[in-house]
């Protein structure tokens, strides 16, 4: 009885997702280009070929795979950092109840809520060289800048995906720290300040340790959604993303139907998989570890 | 009564210590203030800059709108088919939606009153698949579709069958999760009662465990709906012309000779309309299931 009620959910989670996994690591090996797109099952075998080209630092494909593992590394690492950042702050300083506290929640969770391309083209908009806000602020408000930027082109794309990104994000770090705030014990605190700690003292010593396990998660869960994020650069950028903001899901993307090579595009998508695999194994394994001793 | 009032001072003087001193106030002031501008900073352009003539939206960039406009809300069903993506993702969005909780109600059912083999394995499964880019299933699945199609006539890709078949499987597996948590709240005795009184497993789903989780049911339903909602890698190579989605549909304001900016924002506030409002009614619920998960 349970497997007939847990059937139609399976059978579409196999569709949708595990068959094009075992799809996608057979592609990889063969040489599958827009020629036998309809017959892709019968494209000719190409052993690790499609992985020596995608592979191969030297080449120009390789090159440019290697880049924008780099950028995407660099962009994932500062746009969570910052995401956790704003979200831990705001969550420990709204832990206390006080006026307008459910109002600045609800505010909080606005960008959580609109459709993601329908903020992220605001975004784009607010980015734009002539017209938009960011210029008009940083440019001929604050004179902060001698030139209006070009956000959206060269290397200041990398700080606008980011911003973006944090915007995107941030919210959801604040109500996971939110929750976990509140399994913390009263106790604690008052013994704390019982003990003459101040109220940074207490969040120092109390309340950072006590949210480790949740960061722990969360890190871990915001690391996934930006690595592998790909609405965000391509509403952003459009079709071409601009090399310094050259992510790894809108380059394999670009890889794959700019040029219809599925066969290295599978074969991008399988080394992907292996990273991720090895960098999430790796994290859940040394902190489990940790938190054992 | 003396050892009342030595109570009652002792707990005077553990709150004094805890009042948060000046220094933290403007600090809460300062960081909360600056983070609600940056959280609305996009609303608020997207709402002003919609009130706008095009040539304010085309120039220098003004906080306040001078020529305030409703033209961008009516021209911009014009510029694009809008009407017609809305229609479409309707469509997608509450199909995929619908079947997304039926799957996830049975689904759920058997995760949380039958211990099984391979129960472990399923949920586990059924997670992981949340952990890898869509880009990942993106190439191998039009392939399938393709094959799908040449096979057996019944064309998945370009069709909204085949978005909705994508759509509802990414909201499956939180579906699943949360429903089976909610379902283990609702007491067993009253499956007990159920099953006494002739009915079946699926009698008991329907009759009992089901009217018991409308919260549940319907939190899953509006995640399921704005998940979709907000796609835009599988529909922007799924979809033809005649079933693109708002998500795809949108960026056609900037393909023209001019960029519509104040239609393009009018758009995106209508298009932000259903999901915001179903987010804010479901809040609660939503927050609570979005965040156990990496609180647990």
């Amino acid at each position: 009885m349970p497997y007939l009620l847990l059937l139609p959910a399976l059978l579409f989670e196999l569709l949708v997702h595990l068959v094009p996994m075992v799809v996608g690591v057979y592609t990889s090996f063969r040489a599958l280009t827009q020629l036998y797109l309809a017959q892709w099952l019968h494209a000719p075998w190409a052993g690790l070929g499609n992985y020596r080209i995608v592979a191969d630092f030297n080449g120009a494909v390789g090159q440019a795979l290697l880049h924008s593992f780099v950028v995407t590394c660099a962009f994932t690492a500062i746009a969570v950092g910052l995401s956790w950042l704003l979200g831990c702050t705001a969550a420990i300083l709204a832990q206390d109840p006080f006026r307008g506290r459910g109002v600045l929640r609800a505010i909080f969770l606005t960008p959580y809520a609109l459709p993601v391309y329908a903020s992220v083209i605001t975004w784009a908009f607010m980015f734009q060289y002539n017209n938009g806000l960011v210029n008009y602020v940083l440019h001929n408000e604050l004179g902060i800048t001698s030139r209006p930027t070009f956000w959206l082109l060269g290397d200041n794309s990398f700080i606008a995906l980011v911003t973006v990104s944090v915007w995107r994000n941030w919210p959801f770090a604040f109500l996971v720290i939110m929750a976990g705030l509140q399994s913390i014990p009263r106790e604690l605190y008052e013994a704390a300040a019982i003990d003459g700690a101040g109220i940074w003292q207490r969040i120092r010593l109390v309340t950072m340790p006590s949210l480790r396990p949740v960061n722990q998660v969360l890190v871990l869960v915001l690391f996934l959604w930006t690595f592998n994020d790909f609405t965000t650069p391509y509403v952003l950028f459009g079709n071409a993303a601009p090399q310094p903001a050259d992510v790894i899901s809108v380059h394999i993307y670009d890889a794959s139907f700019l040029t219809w090579n599925f066969g290295e595009g599978s074969a991008m998508s399988v080394l992907l998989l292996l990273f991720l695999l090895v960098v999430s194994g790796g994290y859940l394994l040394i902190t489990s570890r940790r938190r054992d001793a | 009564m003396h050892s009342l009032g030595g109570l009652g001072g002792k707990a005077a003087a553990k709150r004094a210590p805890m009042a948060p001193p000046r220094s933290f106030i403007w600090t809460r002031r300062i960081v909360l203030g600056v983070l609600t501008i940056f959280a609305l900073l996009p609303v608020y352009v997207m709402l002003s800059s919609s009130l706008k003539p095009l040539s304010d939206v085309t120039s220098t960039f003004s906080w306040i709108p001078t020529h305030i406009t409703v033209s961008p809300y009516i021209q911009m069903w014009r510029t694009v088919p809008l009407a017609q993506y809305f229609v479409n993702s309707v469509i997608v969005c509450t199909s995929a939606a619908v079947v997304s909780v039926l799957l996830a109600t049975f689904a759920a059912y058997a995760v949380s009153r039958y211990r099984f083999r391979g129960r472990r394995v399923f949920t586990l499964v059924v997670l992981s698949t949340q952990m890898f880019p869509g880009i990942l299933f993106l190439l191998p699945l039009f392939l399938i579709y393709v094959s799908i199609g040449n096979a057996t006539g019944f064309a998945l890709l370009g069709s909204r069958t085949g978005l909705v078949i994508t759509y509802l499987t990414f909201s499956l597996p939180f579906s699943i999760w949360l429903l089976a948590g909610y379902f283990d709240s609702i007491p067993r005795s009253l499956d007990e009662a159920a099953l006494v009184d002739g009915c079946g497993p699926l009698g008991t789903l329907l009759r009992v465990v089901v009217p018991a989780s409308i919260p549940g049911i319907v939190t899953v339903a509006v995640y399921a709906f704005m998940t979709a909602w907000g796609e835009v890698l599988f529909a922007s190579v799924m979809t033809d012309d005649s079933t693109r989605t708002l998500a795809v549909g949108l960026r056609d304001y900037s393909t023209q000779t001019d960029i519509y900016w104040n239609q393009i924002m009018a758009a995106s506030i209508v298009v932000s309309i259903p999901v915001v409002a179903g987010f804010l009614l479901m809040q609660r619920f939503l927050v609570t299931g979005l965040t156990a998960g990496a609180v647990k």
